[in-house]
Order: C-alpha cells, then sequence, then structure tokens
C-alpha cells in the first residue's frame, strides 16, 4: 500500500530546543500508525506542522506523493486531515451538534439550517458508530462523549488522515476501550488515523505500526505486530527500564494514621464518602484502588484538611485532626500529592523555586522576621531540590507553566517529599506521566516507604497499585469495600471488585488459592 | 530566551509601548481630519507636558492621583479582584481626610497631617473591606459591591458637605483644611504637592509587599490558582480581605492628595473619574507598581498637554481622550488575542 503522507526530514527549532530533528515519517493509507515519546519528545509539534499550525524550519510534507505546502488549519483540513487536540475547543453552551457544524453551517437563506444540521450529525454518528446525543448541550455530557464530538467534527469535514493527540490521557480506562472501539471501526471504513499516546499497552492494543521520538528525533518506526513492551520501552526512554519496581517486602510498625467511620457529603448532601475506615502504619503502603469519582478524591481531601467531613474521626498518632485546615495538617509532617497538579498542586504561573516553598513560605528559613521572604534561602533551597529530583530545565527561576507535565510533578514531588512526611497522601501521582517519570516517583515512593513514612496511595491504575502496595483497599461508591495483603490480590480480583462486584464473591472465587 | 518568573516580562513593556505609539498614530488621523499638522500638534502636546520643568511639574501633578488608584486596581487584580470602586473609595477617603483637616486645630503639622492621611486611607480601607468580605465570605461579585459602594459614597459625601460640613462659603464644599494638615506645595505656581512623595512611597511600598513578603506571595497565590493556594494552606478569603482593604487604603490616597494638596478643601464630587482612569492605567502599567507609575505620568501629560493644545491648536482636548481610549483598546485586544493563544495552545 502507498503512503497517504510522508514527512520528510522535518526540523523545527524552538529557542533553546529542537523540537524536531530531521524526521522522516511516513503514513499508510487506512492505518492505525501510532505516534509515542516521553513528554517533551516533540509528538505535539511533529502534529502541529502536519496541521500547520507550526511551520517546519525545514523539510517537506508529501500527500498522496505530491509535495505540498500547509501553511494553515485550513490548508489541512481541504487536504483531508483532522485534528483532536488533547485539550477540547468546544463551545459548552452549544449542542452536539451546533459545534460539529460551527464554521461549516447548513445554511437555508442565511440561516443556520438547525434541523438539516441535527439530521447529518445523527447521520455521521451512526455511521462510524460514535453514540452521542446531538442534541445534547456539551456542557451536559462526559468527556469521552466530548472527544466524540471532536471526532465528529473532523469527519464531518471530510478528515480521510485522523490525528489524535495523546486522546487516551483524559479518558477513564472504560472510555479508553470505548474510543478503540470507534478507532477501529473508523479504520474499517478506511480512515487513517494517526494515535499519539506515551502508554506503549495502548499503543500494543491498536496500533498497526508504532513510530517511537526521543528527544526530538525518530527512534525508529516498527510493525506492532514484531516488537515487544520491552522494546518500544527501552526505545522511548533509550535505556533499559525496569518494568517493575523493585521492593523488598515491608516492614510495618505502629499506625500513624487512622480514619474511622468517616462519612463526607456534597453540598446538596449527596453521600460522597460513606463510612470509611482505614489505617496507615509506618512504613506501609496502603493503596486505594478503584475508578475514579468513587470517592476517593473526597476522602483524601478530608484527611488533609481541604474538605469537612460530616462525622467520622482521622487521627494522626492517636491525636485528631479532622477539622483543622490544611495548613495545621501540613505542619505535622503530612505531606500530599494532589490527583490535579495544575488545580491544586503547583501555581503555574509561579517559578520553579516559589512553587517549590508552598505551604513553606510561611516559615522559617523562608520568612525573617515573620514578614520578608528571604529570597537567598528560597533560591538555595530550591537549587538543592531541582539538583536532586533532576527536575529539566534546571532553573529554578523558569515558570511552571513552561515544563513538561513530568517536570512539573517532579516538583510537585520535591517539595512534598523533602519534608520528610510521616505521613504521605499520593492521589495520582503519575497521572499522564511518561515511562521515565513513572519510575522515578514510584522508587521516591518506596524510598519513603523504607525510611519509615506511612504512605497511603490512591490510583486508578491497577498497574501502580499492585506494584507499590503493601495492603490494598478498593473504594466503590464512596466506601472501602475491601481491603486486603498485596498478595493476595491481583489485577482480575481488584478489577472486579472496582466495578461493583460482591466481594464475598470475589472471596468465594479466591478459595481454591491457598489462603494466606 | 527562558521565560523568568519576573515581574515584568519583556512583552510585558512591549505591548503598552506598542499600543501607545498606535494609540498617537490613530489619533494623528483625527488631527488631520480637523485640518491641524499631527507632528505641530504633538510638538505642543509634548512641549507643554515636558518642554520645562513647570510643565514637567504640573503633569506630575496631575499624575499623581493616579498613581494612588493606579496602585489600587493593580494591587487588587494581583489577587484576583476587579476593584471598580476606587472612585467611591477615594471620595470617603478624602471626605474624612478633610474633616480632620478643617475640625481639629491647634495640633502641630508633624501630628495633624498624618492623623489626616491615616484617617482618609483608613476610611477607604474600610469602604473596601465590606465588597472583600462579601466576596470573600458569600461570594458576592467585587464588581458589583465596588459599583454599589461608589454610590453610597457619592451621596454620603454630598450630604455631609452640604450638611454637618458644609462650609461658609456658599458652593458646596467645606471650609479650608487648616494650614498643619495641608500637603506642602512643591513647586508654586504648580500645584504640585507633598502627595507625589507618599506616591513614590506607595509605589515602593506595594512593590516590596507583592514580591519580597509572605503577604504578597500568598496574594499572588490566590490571584493565580485560589485552589492551589488554599493547598499550600493559603487562605483565600483571609487574603482577598486583605487585598481589597489595602487597595481601598491605596485608593483613598487619590482622595487625600487632592483635599490636602489640591483645592485644600472637600469640594462636591471634585474627581474627574480619578478612579475610573484609575483603571486604565492598571491596565497600561501591567499592573505592575513601576509600569504604572509610567502610565500615570503618561496620562497625566496627556491631561496637562491636552488642555495647552486646545489653547493653542485648533485640536479640541476631547482627541486626549480618544487617544487614551485607544490606548486602553490596544492593550485590553493583545489580552484577549493572547488568552486565545493561550487556550489554543496544544500542549
Ligand atoms: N510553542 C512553543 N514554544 C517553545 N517551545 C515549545 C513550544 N511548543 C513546544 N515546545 C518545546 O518543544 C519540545 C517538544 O514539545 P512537544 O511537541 O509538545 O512534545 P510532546 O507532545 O511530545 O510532549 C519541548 O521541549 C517543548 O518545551
Ligand atoms: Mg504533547
Amino acid at each position: 500500500m502507498a503512503p497517504i503522507l510522508e514527512m520528510r526530514g522535518i526540523t523545527k527549532r524552538f529557542p533553546g530546543v529542537v523540537a524536531n530533528d530531521d524526521i522522516t515519517l511516513s503514513i499508510q493509507e487506512g492505518e492505525i500508525h501510532a505516534l509515542v515519546g516521553e513528554n517533551g519528545s516533540g509528538k505535539s509539534t511533529l502534529m502541529n506542522i502536519l496541521y500547520g499550525l507550526y511551520h517546519a524550519d525545514a523539510g517537506e510534507i508529501v500527500f498522496r506523493g505530491r509535495p505540498t505546502t500547509i501553511s494553515d488549519a485550513r490548508d489541512a483540513i481541504e487536504l483531508g486531515l483532522g485534528m483532536v487536540f488533547q485539550h477540547f475547543m468546544l463551545v459548552d453552551t452549544l449542542t452536539v451538534a451546533e459545534n460539529v457544524i460551527l464554521g461549516a453551517e447548513p445554511a437555508k437563506l442565511r440561516f443556520v439550517d438547525y434541523r438539516t444540521a441535527v439530521e447529518r450529525v445523527e447521520a455521521l454518528a451512526r455511521d462510524y458508530g460514535l453514540a452521542v446525543d446531538a442534541r445534547a448541550k456539551v456542557s451536559d455530557i462526559s468527556v469521552g462523549q466530548q472527544q466524540r464530538v471532536e471526532i465528529l467534527k473532523a469527519l464531518y469535514r471530510n478528515a480521510k488522515v485522523l490525528i489524535l493527540d495523546e486522546p487516551t490521557a483524559v479518558l477513564t480506562p472504560q472510555e479508553t476501550e470505548e474510543l478503540f472501539d470507534v478507532l477501529k471501526n473508523l479504520r474499517g471504513q478506511g480512515t487513517t488515523i494517526v494515535f499519539i499516546t506515551h502508554k506503549i499497552k495502548e499503543v500494543l492494543a491498536i496500533s498497526d505500526r508504532v513510530s517511537v521520538l526521543r528527544r526530538g528525533r525518530l527512534e525508529g518506526t516498527r510493525d506492532t505486530a514484531e516488537t515487544s513492551h520491552r522494546e518500544l520501552a527501552e526505545m522511548v526512554v533509550g535505556r533499559e527500564v525496569l518494568l517493575r519496581v523493585e521492593k523488598t517486602p515491608a516492614t510495618p510498625g505502629e499506625t500513624v494514621a487512622s480514619v474511622a467511620g468517616l462519612t463526607v457529603r456534597d453540598r446538596r448532601g449527596g453521600v460522597l464518602v460513606n463510612d470509611v475506615s482505614l489505617e496507615v502504619r509506618r512504613g506501609e503502603v496502603l493503596g486505594i484502588a478503584g475508578v475514579e469519582g468513587n470517592g476517593q478524591q473526597p476522602l483524601v481531601e478530608a484527611i488533609t484538611g481541604l474538605l469537612r467531613p460530616e462525622s467520622g474521626e482521622i487521627t494522626l498518632h492517636g491525636q485528631p485532626i479532622h477539622g483543622l485546615g490544611p495548613m495545621a495538617i501540613k505542619k505535622r509532617r503530612v505531606s500530599y500529592i494532589p490527583e490535579d497538579r495544575h488545580k491544586r498542586g503547583l501555581i503555574l504561573d509561579y517559578s520553579v523555586a516559589d512553587n517549590l516553598i508552598l505551604g513553606l513560605h510561611s516559615e522559617a528559613p523562608f520568612v525573617e522576621r515573620y514578614l520578608f521572604r528571604n529570597a537567598k534561602e528560597i533560591a538555595e533551597h530550591a537549587e538543592k531540590l531541582v539538583r536532586e529530583y533532576d527536575i529539566r530545565p534546571p532553573n529554578p527561576r523558569q515558570i511552571v507553566r513552561t515544563f513538561s507535565g513530568g517536570n512539573q510533578q517532579k516538583v510537585v514531588v520535591a517539595r512534598e517529599f523533602s519534608r520528610n512526611p510521616e505521613f504521605l497522601v499520593c492521589s495520582q501521582p503519575t497521572r499522564g506521566l511518561d515511562i521515565g517519570a513513572i519510575e522515578f516517583i514510584h522508587e521516591e515512593i518506596i524510598r519513603q516507604r523504607d525510611q519509615g513514612t506511612a504512605v497511603l496511595l490512591v490510583s486508578a491504575e491497577l498497574d501502580e497499585i499492585l506494584s507499590l502496595s503493601d495492603t490494598i483497599g478498593v473504594m466503590y461508591g464512596g466506601r472501602i469495600v475491601a481491603v486486603m495483603p498485596a498478595q493476595e490480590s491481583d489485577e482480575r480480583r481488584l478489577g472486579y471488585l472496582m466495578l461493583g462486584g460482591d466481594p464475598d464473591t470475589a472471596e468465594g472465587a479466591h478459595l481454591d488459592t491457598p489462603a494466606s | 530566551m527562558i521565560p523568568q518568573q519576573a515581574s515584568l516580562t519583556s512583552r510585558d513593556v512591549l505591548v503598552p509601548v506598542f499600543s501607545v505609539v498606535l494609540a498617537l498614530l490613530a489619533g494623528s488621523v483625527f488631527i488631520l481630519i480637523v485640518g491641524e499638522n499631527p507632528i505641530t500638534a504633538y510638538g505642543v502636546l509634548f512641549r507643554e507636558s515636558f518642554g520645562s520643568v513647570r510643565n514637567i511639574a504640573a503633569t506630575l501633578q496631575r499624575a499623581t492621583p493616579l498613581v494612588f488608584t493606579g496602585l489600587a486596581v493593580a494591587f487588587a487584580f494581583r489577587c484576583g479582584l476587579f476593584n471598580i470602586g476606587a472612585e467611591g473609595q477615594l471620595y470617603v477617603g478624602a471626605m474624612v481626610a478633610a474633616i480632620i483637616g478643617v475640625s481639629l486645630t491647634g495640633l502641630p503639622r508633624l501630628i495633624h497631617l498624618p492623623l489626616a492621611v491615616v484617617a482618609g486611607m483608613l476610611a477607604g480601607g474600610v469602604w473596601a473591606f465590606v465588597p472583600g468580605i462579601l466576596k470573600a465570605k458569600l461570594g458576592v461579585h467585587e464588581v458589583i459591591n465596588t459599583i454599589m459602594m461608589n454610590f453610597i459614597a457619592y451621596f454620603l459625601t454630598d450630604y455631609l458637605v452640604t450638611g454637618p460640613f458644609h462650609g461658609g462659603r456658599w458652593a458646596p464644599e467645606t471650609d479650608r483644611v487648616a494650614d498643619t494638615a495641608t500637603l506642602a506645595r512643591l513647586f508654586p505656581p504648580t500645584r504640585l504637592n507633598g502627595g507625589i512623595i507618599i506616591a513614590v512611597a506607595a509605589i515602593a511600598v506595594i512593590y516590596v509587599i507583592l514580591w519580597k513578603t509572605r503577604i504578597g506571595y500568598e496574594i499572588r497565590a490566590v490571584g493565580f490558582n485560589p485552589t492551589a493556594a488554599e493547598y499550600g494552606g493559603i487562605s483565600v478569603s483571609r487574603n482577598m480581605v486583605l487585598a481589597m482593604v489595602l487597595s481601598g487604603a491605596c485608593a483613598s490616597l487619590a482622595g487625600v492628595e487632592q483635599v490636602l494638596g489640591v483645592h485644600g478643601r472637600f469640594i462636591q464630587r471634585f474627581s474627574p473619574d480619578l478612579g475610573f482612569v484609575g483603571i486604565a492605567v492598571a491596565l497600561l502599567g501591567k499592573n505592575h507598581p513601576v509600569g504604572v507609575l509610567l502610565a500615570a505620568i503618561l496620562f497625566g501629560a496627556l491631561r496637562t498637554g491636552g488642555a495647552a493644545m486646545d489653547r493653542l491648536t485648533d485640536v479640541p482636548r476631547e482627541l486626549i481622550v480618544i487617544i487614551q481610549a485607544m490606548i486602553i483598546m490596544f492593550v485590553a485586544a493583545d489580552e484577549l488575542t493572547r488568552s486565545l493563544l493561550r487556550r489554543r495552545r496544544p500542549v
């Protein structure tokens, strides 16, 4: 089969970085081509060049054998390219159909013919198996459905090549499955798909071929059927990687944190956390598995003082801490990696140095004479942590917004871990990160554990829970439905419980395995 | 070209300068329409605002109150708050300063003047505290409440200046404040007064608070990202109230300066929209104290030079209003494009 699209010798420089370095890539018609690489490896840049949003410094684009210039998105759309960005570009207050037709409205006497629009969008959705209600308001539908709207937008404009930039980063595991079905369906109908991700599992699950980028260069292209998880991981990271965290068995000590009968309600009185009790011991990782939205976040926020529980007790070394504010709880040597680093963990417009003191900013040595910032101490603190945690680029004065996701998360981790916490709460600590950063953060969590920290780890990634935890709890519908030693759990059993399976039946299913 | 966390980026400097140039260019079209030569007209404008020490003094005098209101708006903005109430705050500040200045006598200047100034600031602070606390505790938008407080300030001072504190003359104004409470004239016959010294001090103080203190760190954190601030143990509500109070105190100094340094008394509705022009000053000055100073001087110069241009050429002084509006438009349009760009930039 002939390539529908070739990028030849593409180079793109940004101040201080070569984002794409002489990349040559060819996309076959009708394939799902995965583009994989760590954050900052140049995937988005390459696709933005293809879509006419950036202009290459060198190189050419060949479409169906003919050299083409794509100077803006309009050119790209005319060629039959469609792009789904990681951050959707939808108008929340409009309906699905209105969003799809926006800018290309069917018109009758210059009025938008809304009925035709809905019909066309519904037909399109039906043809491609993209279940979504054309009349629903975008603000009312889920993220997964919003993504479908973006795909529909591209298809409505007759996209023959569909580019998706990290489409799964915002999806739950179920939604990811559904997206894969949609993509396979599209491929079946002749659409060519470029699928950007940094998850190798997804590459193996969906793609026909895969190209790996590392530091702006093309490491190589492989037929998915002929490569392996290990080979791709090495190409992505550029060295051998540990696919499992190496750790010794835990030696738990006394209970550090305990939660008893905790109930949290939302403003309308709906129960978010329902009578939860748990204990975290010194030198132990308690993992809480669960599909997101089953009360993990309110649980964690209640523990860290960001949410006020309705009832129940939270104690630290036997002292009650519920009802204290986040500052008071921090001062008791509780560290917290929040699940949303942009919303909670970082002030994106602050420098690395200023982010590294968030929460410590009112304490000595960062403040002197009660009021004045000690610039020298702040800078030294930052330089030390940037070095220790290998934050790149190593410039403490640079604002955090300009860093890659992995390095942003390293800033949070550096700040929270370097305080020598007694109790460490980690919520989705590696969300959206690439393999290298995940490996690093996992090692740091285990190091904390080995130093005697009590760790509460909340994650929707089963791999993460299974590889780090010593004890595993499963949260479903606001409750902890089961707690078990890590050795007695496996992916199947946790998956079953996470989806609301009956814990007793799950126990039953395990009767044939030797009891511990 | 690594983006640094500087208080001002090169872009923050380029955009306002560019906007001013564009506005002047656009203004020259209007000058041509009224049949004058733009170069001549702008020459007059420049000469009359900066051409001599005396003209510079007059420009600085016009700039002084705008420094206060500009700083006030900028400071609140750093905490994510839009203080449209500088006008009301400066009126209550002016009134309280006038009352202290008129009713107390026999005090030494060293006590009387600071007392009047501080009392005025307190009044402005209290005036801004109300919308601040309503925002922090009840989530009522500060724009609504600062506007409401403006009206209360207008009518309250209307009442006070025509009622209890009405002076001996028929006009709606108080008596002259005691000599011991006046801000000395620095460069007669211009009305440049000691207020400019307070203004320079205010610039320094606001700068230090914002970037050199724990309070500034917290206030800016709340302005950038309140949820992350909360996570960092920073009280969002306390900092919002604090930012509003300091903003109000700063705005009130504009009124204090007008009463103690310019008019010598409180005159009903004396302010030529100083509080609202402060919004433009903050916008053009990119909410930075130094930017505010420069923007205030520019606006001061336009007002001084504009009056002369009106006298000496066929160009009406309304041209100044047009130029001011254009400047704001260009600066604001940039914010718009930039926020659009930020949203579109794929990650
Ligand atoms: N608009 C831009 N200006 C400056 N640098 C950029 C810009 N876009 C991307 N970069 C830099 O180019 C490199 C590649 O980024 P990107 O293509 O977004 O990577 P990926 O999508 O693989 O995570 C990074 O170092 C990033 O910081
Ligand atoms: Mg990207």
